[in-house]
């Protein structure tokens, strides 16, 4: 019987040398949705995108896609997993010597024996799905914020994964293409049926496409639920987040010695 | 004072040693993912194209002109001992067994070497090959190999024409503009430069190079921090190492190539 979770995390820790990252991560995300990671910046959220997709291992605990256990697999394993997996990252990571169109085809060449016909329809399906059929010839270099993210979207869809990974689709968006992607990556999880883990700190327009919210501070998962219940939730760190408050326990002031004797203002008192 | 230099000596040491095995273990990976490269021998090709065909304007333009100084140098020094006709082998001995694989070499650690760290460097830096790796592609057989063997075959054809065109302007200014007679130019040249030790010891010395340059550059982008100072210092050290790289190893082969020749 197949899993309804595809991605489960327990236990997860990680750290770069002696800097602890994540520090006991436990995380599900169901097929068919749309679950958002979010927490400030530099609190582990791309650091986890990387743990799922198998570029960094767990110190402790583990972390299963599809029911495989990422540590466990050796190279071929992982390259064999991947290819169930998209990811869209930040900047779109397009590869600038390629047109659009052989963005979105390479991994057809790559990984299939399909003739150049067929990947021509299946290229400009995926363009088509995110609407940019008629950029196909253009180069990365000519492509918008917004437009290169798209493409990267469709270039991470091109095998059909079961699961996208996206990092911080919304950041540096206008308000237009923010809207787009938001229902691109809602539409497509729900017309090819796969799973999308979003992680990002935009939360006014994730919360209108996700079905699942993990906050993350400082390595752990400090709430989880729903999008109405994330919005309904009086617990200070998600209210500081969700409101966009500049103090609270996410401290405006990164800890500092007392100001007065960074002034050196010691012994001149009054 | 003393403490912090001994620590930073160490650690200078232990940064140098670890460089060094990784940049082994990279060159060991390229070697076994070289199957790409001449499976889809295009990607090779276009590499070629890059590495190889835009450096031939830099490496034929100063073949002439080292070509022409040798022409001008040799015939003031060897006219004094009345041996001019000898203008030939002396411009064609210089260049095949030294003047050809060094200088080529020297110029395509600055032209390609140079660019292929930056390429590499900022296809790291903009998440290019972390991409790749997510989609399953190992970047090392999709976009390093193919690099690596463009530079390991384009090498020696650019030292062979840079020798070419040395030859030509040495006719040029030899015989042409200072008037040494053109049969004893080519026919002493003929006679002199032997097929095995001269020809063929500088291909090899210019394949030697094109290794060491083309790995040195490779290595110095994959392993580049992924900042714009990062990939800046990367292209630095490419130019830098794989220069002196060039130099070493060319005394080192020249002591083995040419030890109990007379």
């Amino acid at each position: 019987m197949q899993n309804d979770n595809l991605v489960e995390i327990e236990d997860a820790v990680f750290g770069y040398g002696a800097r602890p990252v994540l520090k006991g991560i436990n995380l599900t995300a169901k097929r068919g949705q749309v679950v958002a990671i979010m927490g400030s910046s530099g609190c582990g959220k791309t650091t986890l995108l990387r743990l799922i997709g198998g570029q960094i291992k767990a110190g402790r605990g583990t972390v299963r896609v599809a029911g495989e256990s990422l540590g466990e697999l050796d190279r071929a394993g992982l390259y064999r997993l991947r290819r169930k997996m998209g990811m869209l990252f930040q900047f779109g990571a397009l590869f600038t010597d390629m047109s659009v169109f052989d963005n979105v085809a390479f991994q057809l060449r790559e990984h299939t024996d399909l003739p150049e016909d067929a990947i021509r329809d299946l290229v400009l399906m995926k363009l088509h799905a995110v609407g940019l059929r008629g950029a196909a010839r253009m180069m990365p270099a000519e492509l918008s914020g917004g437009m290169a993210r798209r493409v990267a979207l469709a270039r991470a869809i091109a095998l059909e994964p079961m699961l996208v990974m996206y990092d911080e689709p919304f950041a540096g968006l206008d308000p237009i293409s923010l809207g787009v992607t938001g229902n691109l990556i809602r539409r497509l999880t729900d017309t090819l049926g796969l799973t999308s883990l979003v992680v990002t700190h935009d939360v006014q327009e994730s919360l209108k496409i996700v079905d699942y919210v993990y906050f993350v501070s400082e390595g752990v998962i400090v709430a989880e639920g729903t999008a109405d219940e994330i919005r309904a939730s009086e617990l200070p760190y998600v209210h500081q987040f969700v409101h966009g408050e500049a103090d609270g326990p996410v401290p405006f002031h990164y800890p500092a010695p007392p100001y007065a004797d960074d002034l050196q203002l010691g012994g001149q008192g009054a | 004072m003393l403490k912090q230099a001994i620590e930073n000596l160490g650690n200078h040491t232990i940064q140098g040693v670890w460089r060094i095995g990784f940049a082994s273990r990279f060159f060991l990976a390229v070697l076994l993912h070289s199957g790409t490269a001449f499976r889809r021998f295009g990607l090779t090709i276009r590499e070629i194209y890059f590495t190889g065909v835009l450096s031939l304007i830099i490496i034929l333009v100063s073949g002439l002109f080292v070509g022409m100084v040798l022409g001008l140098q040799g015939y003031e020094t060897l006219q004094r001992y009345g041996s001019e006709s000898a203008l030939g082998t002396l411009v064609a001995l210089s260049l095949v067994r030294e003047l050809g694989p060094v200088l080529a070499g020297l110029l395509f650690a600055s032209r390609a070497g140079s660019a292929i760290t930056a390429e590499i460097g900022l296809m790291k830096a903009t998440e290019q090959l972390s991409a790749m790796e997510m989609m399953a592609v190992d970047p090392i057989a999709r976009v390093v190999a193919p690099r690596f063997w463009a530079g390991v075959i384009s090498m020696p054809l650019l030292a062979a024409l840079f020798s070419a065109m040395g030859i030509f302007g040495g006719y040029l200014v030899g015989v042409q503009l200072i008037g040494v007679d053109e049969g004893s130019f080519w026919s002493q040249m003929q006679g002199a430069v032997d097929f095995e030790q001269d020809i063929l010891n500088g291909v090899i010395k210019s394949v030697v190079f094109g290794i060491a340059v083309t790995t040195i550059a490779l290595f110095e982008g994959y392993d580049a921090p992924p900042t714009a100072e990062g990939v800046s210092g990367a292209t630095t050290r490419t130019v830098v190492t794989s220069s002196l790289a060039v130099l070493a190893l060319d005394f080192v082969l020249t002591a083995f190539m040419f030890r109990g020749l007379n």
